[in-house]
């Protein structure tokens, strides 16, 4: 029972030593070959936008939110969307009336958001 | 493959028409807004009440089993249509004064509806499921929308994380449910409960889940602790909207699930409900005694009276279950009778919500004073209002199931409960007035006010005519 995992176990040490040979094989090829001209900016880790260390509890502009809300809704109709191309031959008109029921209720709510300025950024 | 899908004409009437009302919405004049609004509104709840298909036929499914009409679905849509109309009818001026007749409101609203009639119809348990969301959403953000108010938003974040974790505890029983039985159809888990198959400590285990996360829903104790700050800090329509249709939905969400697909295990429901009910009217009714706030009196009286919807619903036999669906259809209406005093007296800027201002409401109003006494003598259940015939019908119902000593606790409760309601009537009838304004209000609000103070009188003393509906619904579905 347990043999059927030995490839995982060997998956696991292979993608450790990997890992751990790139992570040493780089600082050492950077120690002999770089040039070190180090800041506070280029040592802090790399975050997207925020400062790495401070308080949690600061304010979020709300529309990091609506952004994202927005961003999933049409994230998912693509992802409908694409198995949905792929097998309309054999769904036929039900699966294409179907879809375009739901691309209806999603246009409405696109046209809601977009008269209601919710796509303006200033 | 059977979609049926002109069964759910009720549900798809209803999304066609609130996308109309959302075009509308955006097309409109802000001058025009709100008539247009009230109207559309109006028409969308009275069409989709009239799309309800004829409840005493046979139980026809559509897409493939997931979705059901019955008996029990037909009258309960009709109903939480009518609660929302009344209820829309009662809040128009409160909530223009406040500047929340938006069409937000309205979409929120009638988006609650659609979910509520989606959780009624369901039979199978991702269809539940999907309903209960759609209204758990629209009713987060309809307390949610009075946005400036410190308590509203209190209220919203609280109703939200427990309406959460009681969502994820219902999936997680249901998941269970699903492991034991390999099937989320409501009939097929009825048939391998019945004959036990599957793995008995997972059924039971998920049911213990399951039953947490109606308890959430339904507001009972000990799962009740965002009922009375949800209903105090949500504006009084939004209260009212809250304490009545979705009352009558999860009636209908437990019956499915409980008192359907997993009727097998009723032994070990029943117990669970007993604690529940027990709970519910000991609590509910001795801690609304200390309130002073009019709302919270009215949330901790919910409470108590899910405790009596309880007591129906673990007699476990068809009589329980229509009793029970009397019972709530019946508080939904007495519901809407006390917010809407409450909305009636509440002018600009002030809300009539605390018990002092019902102080003397005899001298400045003997008319109002009669009404409010009326509701309160049903949710007392004194006769001879509805509530009494309610109350009386679900004890009997737990009797012949053989509960005598649940029947007794819940008369002693009742007895303790009238206290607090008999108290409003004395504040009305024997103390001087604090607030001494004059009682506007909209006429068709005050009218249909009085219509419904009276329904409960009429309903009481002639009860037989909806107890034998929900009967045959009943009948008819199970």
């Amino acid at each position: 029972m347990l043999a059927n995992y030995f490839p995982v176990l060997l998956f696991i040490a292979i993608g450790t030593a990997i890992g751990v040979g790139a992570l040493i094989g780089s600082r050492v090829i950077n120690t002999l070959l770089g040039n070190q001209r180090p800041d506070p900016e280029k040592l802090s880790p790399y975050e997207c936008g925020f400062e790495a260390f401070e308080d949690a509890r600061m304010k979020f502009d709300v529309r990091y939110y609506l952004v994202a809300i927005l961003f999933i809704l049409f994230d998912l109709e693509i992802a409908f969307l694409f198995p949905w191309a792929v097998v309309l031959q054999e769904i036929g008109w039900e699966g294409f009336a179907a879809m375009f029921v739901f691309l209806g209720i999603l246009v409405i709510g696109f046209v809601y958001e977009w008269k209601k300025g919710a796509l303006e950024w200033e | 493959m059977n979609h049926n899908i002109i069964l759910a004409l009720p549900e798809v009437t209803l999304l066609i028409l609130i996308g109309g009302i959302m075009m509308v919405d955006l097309f409109s004049a802000p001058e025009k807004r709100a008539d247009r609004l009230m109207g559309l509104a109006v028409i969308t709840l009275l069409i989709v009440g009239a799309a309800v298909y004829n409840p005493f036929v046979e139980a026809r499914f559509a897409f493939n089993g997931m979705f059901v009409v019955d008996g029990m679905a037909a009258v309960l849509k009709v109903a939480m249509a009518a609660c929302l109309l009344i209820g829309l009818l009662y809040s128009r001026d409160h909530l223009e004064k406040r500047g929340l007749f938006t069409g937000e409101y309205v979409m929120l609203m009638l988006f609650a509806l659609l979910g509520m009639m989606v959780m009624v119809s369901a039979n199978n348990f991702v269809t539940l499921y999907l309903g209960l969301e759609i209204q758990a959403l629209s009713v987060y953000a309809l307390v949610a929308l009075q946005r400036d108010s410190a308590r509203a938003s209190e209220a919203a974040m609280k109703y939200f994380i427990l309406g959460a974790l009681a969502s994820g505890l219902l999936l997680y029983g249901i998941s269970m449910v699903y492991g034991a039985t390999g099937s989320l159809d409501i009939e097929q888990v009825a048939k391998s409960v019945g004959f036990s198959q599957g793995n008995t400590a997972l059924l039971a285990f998920g049911l213990v889940f399951v039953v947490a996360g109606l308890a959430f829903k339904l507001g009972v104790v000990p799962f009740h602790m965002w009922v009375p700050d949800v209903y105090h800090g949500a504006a009084t329509p939004t209260t009212m909207l809250l304490s009545t249709a979705p009352k009558i939905a999860a009636f209908a969400f437990i019956v499915r699930i409980l008192g359907d697909g997993l009727a097998g295990m009723a032994g070990d429901w029943q117990l669970m409900l007993v604690f529940l009910a027990v709970l519910s009217l000991a609590i509910g009714n001795i801690v609304a005694i200390a309130q002073t706030n009019l709302k919270r009196m009215l949330a901790y009286s919910t409470i108590s009276h899910m405790g009596f919807l309880v007591l129906g619903i673990l007699a476990g036999t068809n009589n329980g279950y229509s009793s029970s669906m009397f019972y709530v259809v019946t508080y939904a209406l007495t519901a809407l009778a006390s917010f809407g005093m409450i909305l009636l007296l509440s002018r600009e800027g002030f809300e009539a919500e605390n018990l002092e201002d019902f102080k003397g409401l005899n001298q400045r109003s003997p008319w109002h004073a009669f009404l409010m006494l009326i509701v309160m003598f049903s949710l007392a259940g004194i006769p001879p209002t509805v509530g009494f015939f309610a109350k009386l019908s679900v004890l009997q119902a737990a009797l012949e199931a053989g509960w005598v000593w649940l029947v007794v606790f819940a008369v002693l409760m009742s007895v303790i409960g009238a206290f607090y309601y008999l108290r409003v009537v004395k504040l009305m009838y024997m103390d001087a007035p604090v607030d001494t304004a004059p009682i506007g209000g909209n006429a068709v609000a005050g009218s249909l006010l009085t219509v419904n103070t009276f329904a409960l009188l009429l309903l009481g003393l002639l009860p037989s005519g909806l107890l034998e509906l929900c009967r045959r619904a009943i009948a008819a579905s199970f």
